[in-house]
């Protein structure tokens, strides 16, 4: 069992997530992150799953995935030369006085930046894979993280490979 | 301009659509003014659920695209069981419902029902319409994605509004491209010629021949590979008819309730051809000890059927009878396997399946006696349960699209409307169908249908006063204890009476052909009540978890 990053690129009609969903929940699969967004052709989309599962049943619902026919191509990023990343926004408690220069600091080693200052919070954005935000929200636990929002990873491969065209 | 019903009848018209079953309802109301004076043919049904089967029967029978209709919410979710009944059989069914009108839908309003949600997993695609312009084009897309590729049901949901709705006329494209569909009907050369090199090796190779013989036509070149390369061919449930019963290569059904012989074969072929079959757990027993000794060829047109159950050698995906074409037309001289052929010719011989002997009306002898009365001239439809391993195992069957049974799903309630259905596909020939005492009471309003219409279906009641299939397990595995399966005797002739419907209750061996006979001399419908041994077995049998060599109420080996 391991995660694997699936790139599906879709018509962008009514109904299509949750077929392609839905694929996973008969499955008993549950999904770790999931992105959607219009892509480089007009009328598209592109999903980003990312499942955990062993690789049987992966290929199984991938297979299971291009027999839909509002599914244009479905590739599995995990074995390929590829770049993963996440954004995060990060809600943390920062009162006047020393954590807030703490936290100011650990935000300069992640690279994440401060979006949103208030008297007794922070807000930082941080761009990553998926492990350097887990290792920034577990830091700023100590000084009380309010809220946590992410978009889910999003991939594609390295070099002039492309995820698109006729199935 | 015209308006959606108008332009869904002419599109139906234009896809040669010869007859639909439905059930009018509230948004279905312009649709249903369409159909009134339209020379599209509509079958008032008397339960949506048997419109679903009936389109699906008629697909069976005549390979062409069946079709049904009902109204939105109650009538809708009635197609359900019909529908995912022809997803798991692959047939081609395009359901159409009618929906509320787009502006109430999600407002929870009278009768309506998320349809395209529900059906979302056991339909091959469907459609919510959202205006009457899109009608045309939608019914062809689905009539294409229903008929092609590995076929199957699609449905489209049309809110009242789309039908009332006007459009100018469309012009449609020759031919469907769908930029997410691209079935590979065409086998891949290398793979086809690894596939013969197999082949060339093989000592003891045997044919497993699925339903997807059948719904591509290539029981003709099914038949000539087989012949050609000396290969013994054993069929699933939905494979019988692609070889003519008494063929010397034929073997009969495999797997749970499949012949002694062909099990063997199994357990010892060298070499497997897995054709149009998907390795299903009925067919399997215990998977790790289906085919141990085995090279595997599997030959389909849906690639997420390749390796989905069992480790294969050769994948081949495409159509199977242009693969079938082109292995023939690569193929050399083929051994004659006789060693093996002779040792599956002792089998057959001192494994036969048996058909007892002892005082009393057995079902199996009710089968004979109707497959030597009407030998290849009929369609046989069965229900579910016991009466379906029997018709499967002792009708013997010549030609495709004969024999008409709901294998993936085991739907009670399948078979009766499903022979309205395969009535329309062959008129030419009478349509049986076999049922059980429980099976038929799931959709026995239907002898309104096949009474009003004057239909000639000939229904054969093996009547045990059980619901026999889940008896035999309580008998076989849960001691004896029949909990909840018995069923008070009832007088089916008397309810085909009620309906106007000609009838015989048969009680003993010698009344059996005289029944079926009466039943061919009678125009219309007729209603035979077979009361059977209620306590008889379908053997042989492979216990669930078992490796299907392992069968029980065989001959001793
Ligand atoms: C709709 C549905 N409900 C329940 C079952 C489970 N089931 C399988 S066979 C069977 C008994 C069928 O009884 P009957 O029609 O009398 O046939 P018999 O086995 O007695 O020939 C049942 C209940 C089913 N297959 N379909
Ligand atoms: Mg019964």
């Amino acid at each position: 069992m391991k995660p694997h990053t699936l790139s599906i690129l879709v018509e962008n009609k009514a109904g299509v997530l949750s077929r392609v969903t839905g694929l996973f929940s008969r499955r008993g699969f549950n999904i770790e992150s999931l992105a959607v967004g219009p892509c480089e052709e007009p009328g598209m989309s592109r999903i980003t799953i990312v499942v955990i599962g062993d690789d049987a049943k992966v290929e199984q619902v991938m297979k299971q995935l291009n027999k839909l026919i509002d599914i244009i191509k479905v590739s599995d990023l995990t074995e390929n030369e590829r770049v993963e990343r996440e954004l995060a926004l990060i809600k943390v408690t920062a009162e006047q006085g020393t954590s807030r220069a703490e936290i100011m600091q650990i935000a300069t080693i992640f690279r994440a930046s401060i979006v949103d200052v208030s008297p007794k919070s922070l807000v930082l954005q941080v761009i990553g894979e998926t492990d350097k935000i887990d290792a920034l929200e577990k830091l700023l636990r100590q000084y009380g993280v309010k809220e946590f929002v992410r978009t889910g990873t999003i991939g594609i491969l390295r070099g002039s490979k492309i995820v698109s065209g006729g199935k | 301009m015209k308006t959606g019903a108008k332009i869904l009848v002419e599109s139906l018209l234009r896809e040669g659509t010869e007859i639909i079953f439905g059930y009018p309802g509230g948004v279905v109301l312009p649709i249903y003014d369409e159909l009134y004076d339209s020379p599209l043919r509509h079958l008032l049904v008397r339960h949506e659920q048997a419109a679903a089967h009936a389109a699906d029967g008629y697909a069976r029978a005549s390979g062409r695209v069946g079709v049904c209709l009902a109204t939105s919410g109650p009538g809708a979710c009635n197609l359900v069981t019909g529908i995912a009944t022809s997803y798991m059989d692959s047939t081609p069914v395009v359901a159409i419902t009618g929906q509320v009108p787009t502006n109430l839908l999600g407002n929870d309003a009278f009768q309506e029902s998320d349809i395209t949600g529900i059906t979302l997993p056991i339909t091959k695609h469907n459609y919510l319409v959202k205006s009457a312009g899109d009608v045309s084009r939608v019914v062809q897309e689905a009539f294409y994605i229903a008929g092609t590729g590995r076929p199957g049901p699609v449905l489209i949901d049309i809110p009242k509004d789309v039908s009332t709705g006007l459009a100018a006329e469309v012009k449609l494209p020759d031919k469907v491209t769908l930029r997410g569909y691209n079935p590979t009907y065409k086998g891949h050369k290398r793979q086809i010629e690894k596939a013969l090199e197999l082949l060339g090796h093989a000592e003891r190779p045997l044919i497993y021949a699925g339903g997807g013989i059948i719904s591509s036509n290539a029981s003709p070149e099914l038949m000539e590979f087989a012949t050609l390369a000396s290969i013994p061919v054993t069929t699933t449930l939905m494979g019988i008819g692609c070889i003519p019963c008494h063929h010397p290569l034929n073997l009969g059904m495999l797997g749970m309730h499949g012949t002694e012989y062909a099990n063997f074969a199994v357990t010892e072929c060298d070499l497997m051809i897995a054709i149009g079959a998907r390795f299903d757990d009925r067919v399997t027993g215990r998977i790790e000890t289906f085919a141990p000794h085995a090279k595997i060829i599997h030959i389909d047109i849906d690639p997420a059927e390749i390796g989905k159950n069992r480790r294969v050698d050769v994948p081949i995906v495409g159509d199977v009878k242009g693969v079938l074409k082109d292995l023939l037309a690569l193929m050399k001289k083929q051994g004659a396997h006789e060693v093996w052929l002779k040792k599956i010719k002792h089998w057959k011989q001192h494994h036969p399946l048996k058909c007892p002997t002892t005082d009393g009306l057995h079902p199996q002898f009710v089968i004979r006696t109707l497959s030597e009365l009407v030998k290849d001239k009929a369609v046989i439809v069965s229900e579910v349960g016991q009466n379906q391993m029997w018709t499967a195992q002792h009708f013997c069957f010549h030609n495709p699209r004969t024999w008409i049974t709901s294998g993936g799903l085991g739907t009670m309630g399948f078979g009766f409307p499903a022979a309205i259905g395969a009535h329309f596909a062959r008129p030419d020939v009478p349509t049986f169908v076999i049922a059980g005492d429980g099976s038929i009471q799931m959709n026995i309003q239907e002898m309104g249908t096949v009474a009003a219409n004057k239909i000639p279906v000939k229904i054969a009641i093996l009547n045990n006063m059980y619901l026999g299939m889940v008896r035999q397990w309580q008998e076989l595995f849960f001691d004896h204890r029949y909990s909840f399966t018995e069923l008070p005797p009832v007088d089916f002739v008397k309810i085909g009476q009620a309906y106007g419907i000609e009838g015989m209750q048969v009680n003993r061996p010698e009344d059996v052909l005289p029944a079926f006979q009466a039943s061919l001399d009678c125009d219309g419908p007729f209603v035979m009540d077979f009361r059977i041994e209620r306590e008889e077995n379908v053997f042989p049998m492979v216990p669930a978890g078992a490796a299907i060599n392992e069968m029980i109420g065989g001959h001793p080996r």
